[in-house]
């Protein structure tokens, strides 16, 4: 799905856990997340420091959608 | 005296000498449990377990499963390093000569486990290794240059038909004996060109080849292409804080009750849900629709999986310019690649007639 929102001219960022599938699959821009059954949360956590995590996480996705790629890249920071 | 020591030399000829194999299995199919048990780290157990014993049988007395190693399906994957050091340890008491893994038919993170701790055991231990899963698993494209991976079919049912093609492959590489091509053999084409020669000569299965083409049939080309289907990256958005952004997930986030009866595997179709007005996405309202991972996490707070609420404080903050009123949805659980390719085609189409600039697809 990533590839095809790709080719239809939309940018797009993967976020996920199992990075090396998305390298498989072809997404452009990718942010590793937490876990496989909560990739943008941690149930181990207060409901306020998983939302920090969130923001974090999604701070790091817009900062992917707004940076010019010519390669497949793993934005881990 | 003489006699004797003849009749010793003939018995120890007739001892035949038993290969060792141990055997990489993930929880379900050692029946420790399903989601709920993909984050148990790896154990080893004595002999056979599970799928173990259909290899035994076709091993006859040729070799034995001295010991099977079962781990998590999430755990692996999360803990790469962690679980390949450990099952290597494991690996290593039992100096086997050779190492099976799966099969793992479409399972993704099973395939993916199946296909690193494989290339491990036989970079680090010298040891043969073999697996097998079905084509369109992303553990096949990953590893299919590394080790042998037998073509499985998409599901458990095809386990006999698995077992059939591996174990003798498996104790092929035991002994060190040489392997053929992959169309004689059944593993997924590695790259590597063997010679051996056709049953039919070149003019025969070319003109076969074109008949079943002139007549809309099926047929294997001997010289397929590379298939190369990369999309170059598009240019960044300009101005994030103008724009407008869609999410999109794998993870099977729905409204809750399903409404549209996504599957919870090998997903026939996506939903896309309206979410105007929506603020953050609760127990009482939202679920998952996925049954390839534990959903307890996700059935809680479904944010962790489709982030609106995160996106709706970042719209009301002006981080970005607007989230999309709609989400689209699908699972993405042994969901075959032509399916969801065709999903994205289809609502791609409407995220652009909608004008939306980005898309942020989340995926479990």
């Amino acid at each position: 799905m990533v590839k095809e929102i790709e080719r239809a001219g939309i940018p797009v960022v993967h976020m996920c856990t199992i990075v090396p599938i998305s390298l498989t699959v072809g997404a452009n821009r990718i942010v590793p997340t937490i876990a496989i059954p909560h990739p943008l949360g941690n149930p181990s956590l207060s409901i306020e420091e998983e939302k920090e995590i969130r923001r974090k996480l999604l701070t790091r996705a817009l900062k992917a959608l707004e940076t010019e790629v010519t390669e497949q890249t793993v934005f881990e920071k | 005296m003489k006699w004797a020591s003849i009749n010793l030399v003939q018995d120890r000829k007739e001892e035949k000498i038993m290969l060792k194999v141990v055997h990489y299995i993930n929880q379900f199919f050692a029946n420790v449990g399903g989601e709920e048990m993909a984050h148990i780290p790896a154990e080893v157990r004595e002999g056979v377990v599970g799928p173990g014993l259909a290899f035994q049988q076709a091993f006859k007395d040729e070799a034995e499963i001295v010991a099977t190693i079962i781990c998590g399906d999430s755990y692996f994957n999360e803990n790469m390093d962690e679980a390949k050091n450990t099952i290597i340890e494991m690996v290593k008491k039992y100096n086997p000569d050779l190492f099976i893994a799966g099969p793992a038919f479409n399972a993704g993170r099973y395939g993916v486990a199946c296909g690193a701790i494989s290339k491990t055991v036989k970079d680090e231990l010298n040891i043969p290794v073999i697996t097998g899963m079905y084509v369109e698993n992303p553990g096949a494209d990953m590893f299919k240059n590394d080790i042998y991976i037998v073509s499985t079919k998409n599901s458990a049912a095809g386990m006999r038909d698995a077992v059939k093609k591996m174990a003798p492959l498996g104790l092929k590489l035991a002994k060190g004996e040489k392997i053929g091509a992959s169309i004689e053999e059944g593993y997924i084409p590695s790259g590597k060109r063997v010679n051996f020669f056709e049953k039919e000569r070149g003019s025969t299965r070319a003109v076969k080849m074109l008949l079943a083409k002139l007549n809309n049939k099926e047929f294997e080309t001997e010289f397929p292409m590379p298939d190369f289907d990369r999309v170059p990256p598009n240019p960044a958005i300009k101005d994030i804080t103008k724009a407008k952004i869609a999410l999109v997930t794998s993870g099977g986030i729905v409204p809750k009750g399903n409404p549209d009866h996504i599957e919870s595997s090998s997903a026939s179709k996506y939903g896309k849900y309206d979410i105007e007005g929506v603020m953050d996405l609760t127990e009482e309202t939202y679920q998952t629709a996925h049954g390839g991972y534990d959903p307890v996490y996700a059935n809680l707070d479904p944010d962790r999986v489709l982030p609106v609420d995160i996106m709706r404080e970042f719209e009301k903050e002006g981080k970005i310019g607007s989230l999309h009123r709609y989400f689209y949805t699908t699972v993405g659980n042994g969901t075959a690649v032509k399916s969801a390719k065709g999903f994205a085609e289809k609502y791609v189409k409407e995220l652009i007639a909608d004008g939306v600039d980005a898309v942020i697809l989340t995926s479990t």
